[in-house]
């Protein structure tokens, strides 16, 4: 038996003797919805400060040096970090069909205490406490707390998993059990700093120059790797096949994606050091196996969109599993582009532009905010015990307005990137080069302004989604499925999943 | 023949799982980060790269709160534009004392890897306070706060002594001369070791940066820090082949 179908099997027989805990859930879901707002803000804030350089009002806490790292820290760790909590909390019960281990009181502490790893984080670096390592800013005393609080994790999650009622353990318990995992190892050894005091906020950091940079990019490309994609592959072998109710295209494929993704992605940092003082043999051993990593992105992928044979028609009605497949699209989109950019030659273009920024927003916007939001979408109903969504509508009009906000965003900074890094390697006919550094930033203003507007419209899209969660929540419904999806179909029937389940 | 292999034990064993995904997930880490401690050529054998003088270490500090990585790089590539751009390619020597490395990751300005001695100190301070008064195509933002702030670094031997305790060579004589040699790298006027502070710091710039006489600012440390950027090196004694492994 596989464990798809012993999955599909528990659902058939019910749940009814099991009490989960579905307020830590809850909790996590709406968390995920308020710091997504939060990331999404920020992000347009720091682009519009690139594109008209007086929004950094001369202040010391709203500078662009101090806001990047708060929006990417409130992307990756509020927004993705809190999806990756709620995600895994309901998937690991479901698919145990056990509550979670340690009680409510633990789950409790696992909230909060995630919580106030992000307000000490964000909080810090607007005061500009920050260690300068990228996706690692937060300083010492942030880093133990969180390390605290992800082992309550790892222990809950895990203990969950041990008490299991099905003999198998679901395929997207492994991805959330490997992200869990190798984050603890990444966390712990990019981290390793002394105090200066043990009362005071900066700390200098156990390796230096060449080792500290491999040891960066192995956590940051990782970060990627695990956090923003071991991760979020859990909410794809979940939320897909629960959405599309087809089961996982292909077992024996899920397993070849598992255990060659987590083993290549981990050699992979490298190419962020390409042409750098790092060994020629670091780098080339890193293109090698970006290039190789190509493989298990796309079998995954495959795997992902292939669960919908026999269901495409779905995506024709249902916005919600056309974000969690538009997700799936976007994650091969970008992780072929991830492989290319990694070659040594491409990258001698692309590296130190804003065609690196493009890509992980490819990857950030189209995959992870899109299967976030498309889980968010599916689990709210549920937790709520609503029937269905407030809007179905309001659902189409966020994944329209933030898709032409994602296409804006990656066609401006893949045009301003390329168009820098060609610039920068100019030269006139006499042999100088022929543009100086400043006439390149003059160059990019167009298309950092095209950029906001692409963060705005991506934005707009999710308080979107927050009003329709609100409504949601209160029990409204807004009996807009017929109007907008079906011109000749029978009236609503059939359009309704069930409400359990 | 031996029983054949199911996935199904990884499947129904938590903790194998977690061991078989341990030991994966370990193996890329260890391949890559362990010799470049281990092998020797790593890190090129030049002269001149020092310790940070207490007053560069003190701007850097600003350099990193500030989130300066964040656009400028400090690392120059080996390619024709770049070197002549901004200098001889980086090397891995250059910044051994560097905790945490700031090579940076995106160019939204300029590298920064070899700016000391290229502007003057007025125009750095000038450039902080109101970068478009002297780039009008700048995007970066004003810093004129650092001139007003007092640079509060009291316990600078102490982070002298956690500099030496993460294996930067700093001695017992830096370590105890750190508080007045920062205040005598921004005080060329007043009463200090100057000579001291050039043999235990060689090519630290001596200056009073923000034009504040008698006052110590954040001002100071940071355009101090900028200064002494690829300044460590001599690269007219080495030629290509001298780097070559």
């Amino acid at each position: 038996m596989t464990a798809v179908t012993a999955e599909s099997l528990a659902l058939a027989k019910g749940d009814e003797n099991v009490t989960y805990n579905m307020t830590v859930v809850r909790q996590f879901t709406l968390a995920t919805a308020f710091w997504g707002v939060a990331a999404f803000l920020v992000g347009v804030v720091i682009a519009l400060q690139l594109a008209f350089p007086i929004l950094n009002l001369d202040l010391p806490w709203t500078t662009f040096g101090r806001l990047r790292p708060l929006h990417t820290s409130a992307a990756i760790f509020a927004f993705g970090g809190n999806a990756l909590l709620a995600t895994s909390l309901y998937v690991v019960q479901r698919t145990c069909r056990a509550p979670l281990w340690g009680g409510p009181s633990l789950a409790s502490f696992l909230f909060w205490g995630y919580q106030v790893f992000i307000v000490l984080a964000g909080t810090g670096y607007l005061m500009g406490v920050t260690q300068s390592k990228e996706y690692a800013e937060p300083e010492w005393y942030v880093d133990l707390w969180l390390t605290l609080v992800w082992v309550i994790y790892l222990l809950i999650f895990v203990g969950t998993l041990m008490r299991r009622k099905e003999p198998h353990i679901y395929v997207a318990n492994w991805f959330y059990l490997a992200f869990i995992l190798t984050v603890a190892m990444l966390h712990v050894v990019n981290n390793l700093t002394v105090p200066v005091s043990w009362t005071g906020v900066k700390s200098y950091i156990l390796w230096s120059g060449v080792q500290d940079a491999l040891t960066q990019w192995w956590y940051g490309h990782n970060a990627v790797g695990f956090f923003l994609t071991a991760g979020f592959l859990g909410i794809m072998y979940y939320f897909v096949p629960k959405r599309a109710e087809r089961p996982v295209y292909s077992y024996r494929l899920s397993i070849i994606h598992f255990w060659s993704l987590i083993f290549l992605y981990i050699w992979a940092g490298p190419h962020h050091l390409h042409y750098t003082a790092l060994p020629d043999w670091a780098q080339s051993l890193g293109m090698m196996f970006s290039v190789m990593l190509w493989m298990p992105s796309w079998g995954g992928m495959i795997n992902g969109l292939m669960t919908l044979s026999g269901a495409w028609d779905k995506l024709r009605t249902d916005p919600v599993l056309r974000f969690l497949v538009a997700a799936v699209g976007f994650y091969g989109m970008s992780t072929f582009e991830g492989p290319v950019m990694s070659i040594k030659p491409v990258n001698a273009l692309s590296h130190y532009t804003d065609w690196t920024i493009g890509h992980v927003h490819s990857g950030a916007l189209g995959w992870v905010a899109f299967i976030s939001f498309g889980a968010l979408y599916f689990l709210v109903p549920k937790l709520w015990g609503r029937r269905e969504l407030f809007s179905l509508k309001l659902v189409s009009y966020h994944f329209w307005i933030a898709t032409i906000g994602i296409v804006l965003y990656i066609t401006a900074m893949w045009i301003s990137g390329i168009m820098q890094g060609l610039m920068w390697r100019a030269y006139n006919d006499l042999g100088f080069l022929q543009y100086s550094f400043v006439e390149t930033v003059e160059a990019m203003h167009p298309y950092y302004v095209i950029r906001a507007l692409g963060g705005i419209l991506f934005l707009v899209g999710a308080l979107l989604m927050i009003y329709n969660i609100y409504r949601t929540i209160r029990g409204d419904y807004a009996d807009d499925r017929v109007a907008l999806f079906e011109t000749n179909a029978p009236v609503d029937s059939g359009q309704v999943p069930p409400a359990t389940a | 023949m031996a029983k054949k292999f199911s996935h199904a034990l990884f499947e129904k064993n938590v903790i194998l799982l977690a061991l078989a995904t341990l030991v994966t997930v370990s193996i890329g880490g260890l391949v890559e980060i362990v010799p470049l401690y281990t092998i020797k050529s790593t890190i090129e054998p030049v002269k001149g790269v020092r310790p940070y003088s207490p007053l560069e270490l003190a701007g850097r500090a600003i350099y990193i709160r500030e989130g300066c990585y964040n656009c400028h790089s400090q690392m120059i590539r080996p390619f024709r534009d770049e070197v002549e751009r901004y200098g001889p390619y980086s090397l891995a020597a250059e910044s051994i004392y560097d905790h945490p490395f700031q090579w940076g990751s995106k160019r939204t300005g300029p590298d920064l890897a070899r700016v000391g001695g290229k502007y003057s100190n007025a125009w750095h301070v000038q450039h902080l306070i109101d970068p478009r008064s002297v780039e009008p195509g700048s995007v970066m933002p004003a810093y004129g706060f650092l001139l007003r702030r007092k640079l509060e670094m009291r316990n600078i031997a102490r982070h002298l002594e956690v500099n030496r305790t993460v294996g930067v060579p700093y001695t017992p004589d830096m370590i105890a001369a750190a508080y007045a040699d920062m205040v005598a790298q921004a005080d060329p006027e007043g009463d200090h070791d100057h000579d001291g502070l050039l043999k235990r710091y060689p090519k630290a710039m001596v200056a009073d940066f923000d034009s504040k006489p008698g006052d110590l600012t954040e001002m100071d440390a940071l355009v101090a820090y900028l200064q002494i950027l690829g300044r460590m090196v001599d690269f007219k004694k080495y030629t290509v082949r001298d780097l070559q492994q």
